[in-house]
């Protein structure tokens, strides 16, 4: 139990997808204006990386490592994705429909969001079995919305800043997203 | 041949992917740690960018329209892993540096991008130099910034040790990737070169292919 309460700190707040792994920047930077769609995409993300996590390792442990083919891992895992995010969209329009209607824009979106991808890579990397899959899957999630929301809630208020004009935009994100990196470089004694 | 260098010319400046596209963030900040890093993951982007060009472009006839998408991640993906393997065997120091971003390639927006805006309407040679042209850019780009990163974090370029310079280990880190690009961007920004960074505030507009099908149901 301890070491899957170690992976949710690791890949959460020590391993940060977002600011130390570099994954899923695209989302970081564009969906994060407004705290609300950023929790929403954190959510998104959440369900997406969790399901396709267990998926990606049962597909490697049962069918493409006792067939030999563990060179096709990247073509397969990312069809998956592109098929669960698919699938995951269909059940929120039929079953959920007000879910579907806040987070059903930002579905499309993780498909190329290289976190998703990567974790399942990096599960693969690690040697973690079904369980330590679901759980990095969860804890890489976790943070990624956790980045995202601190970030969104930073930019809400950098508004009514007077910024020198070349800062504007992009920049001004990029140095709140350095500062938010030092600060989660402390964790880094944690695991 | 002037179309063809028109091509190359669009790739490395006017729509250079990093500069002004603001594209495939993940492996800019990602792999820059030194300028070998870069250069080494530009030149892989560049190869899966020019071929898978290039198969797109021949096969757009053939490629039903509604599934066009998981068929160029398919062409991508492939083209990946044949550089992946190709790398692991004939460059195996450069295959650990760079690691997981290799496979992840398949997921850069440029890739994609390329492949739905501009293999998919245009006939193949053009489209082998559309490719040739952003990964040429994308190169570039990329060893700017590590070079950048290495010389402020290493007190090397390339490897060469710069006599009497203290380095600040801060650059090579992950807050130091996005410092350099804030302040690269600002600059950008200051003498006046138009990128596309300030629309970044929008998904729409800010970021990778997947967007474009984000906004059709926006929009739909």
């Amino acid at each position: 139990m301890s070491s899957l309460i170690l992976i949710i700190v690791t890949t959460a707040l020590v391993n940060n997808v977002v600011l130390s792994q570099f994954l899923g920047i695209c989302s970081f930077l564009g969906v994060s204006s407004q705290k609300k769609a950023s929790l929403s995409l954190g959510l998104a993300v959440m369900a997406v990386l969790t399901v396709s996590s267990a998926v990606a390792n049962l597909l490697y442990t049962y069918v493409l490592a006792p067939l030999g083919m563990d060179y096709l891992k990247t073509i397969v895992f990312i069809l998956v994705i592109a098929a669960l995010v698919q699938m995951v969209e269909m059940y929120l329009k039929k079953n959920a429909h007000a879910i579907y209607q806040s987070l059903g824009i930002y579905l499309p979106l993780i498909t190329t969001n290289c976190a998703v991808l990567g974790v399942a890579l990096t599960n693969v990397q690690n040697g973690y079995n079904l369980l330590q899959s679901i759980f990095a899957g969860f804890g890489t999630a976790l943070g990624y919305t956790i980045a995202i929301v601190l970030l969104a809630e930073v930019r809400e208020h950098l508004d009514e800043e007077a910024i020198p004009a070349p800062f504007r935009g992009a920049p001004i994100v990029l140095l709140c997203a350095t500062l938010m990196a030092m600060a989660f470089m402390g964790f880094s004694g944690l695991a | 041949m002037k179309p063809y260098l028109e091509r190359i010319k669009n790739g490395l400046l006017t729509e250079n992917p990093v500069f002004v596209l603001m594209l495939g963030m993940c492996p800019t900040l990602a792999v820059t740690t030194s300028a070998i890093n870069g250069f080494g993951m530009g030149v892989s982007s560049l190869v899966v960018l020019a071929v898978s060009n290039l198969v797109i472009s021949l096969l757009r006839k053939i490629i039903p329209d509604e599934v066009r998408l998981p068929a160029f991640i398919v062409v991508v993906a492939s083209f990946v892993t044949v550089v992946e393997l190709l790398m692991e065997a004939y460059i195996p120091s450069l295959y650990a540096a760079l690691g997981i971003y290799i496979p992840l390639i398949v997921v850069n927006c440029i890739i994609l991008g390329r492949a739905e805006a501009f293999a998919s309407k245009n006939p193949p040679i053009v489209s082998l130099f559309d490719g040739i042209g952003m990964g040429l850019g994308f190169t570039v780009a990329l060893t700017i910034i590590g070079a950048i990163r290495e010389l402020l974090g290493n007190g090397s370029v390339f490897g060469l040790q710069i006599p009497g310079y203290e380095p600040m280990a801060f650059f090579v880190r992950a807050p130091g990737a996005f410092l350099v690009l804030a302040v690269l961007v600002a600059i950008m920004n200051a003498v006046g070169i138009k990128n596309r960074a300030n629309k970044m505030t929008e998904g729409c507009d800010g970021c990778c292919a997947s967007c474009a099908a984000a906004c059709d149901k926006k929009e739909g």
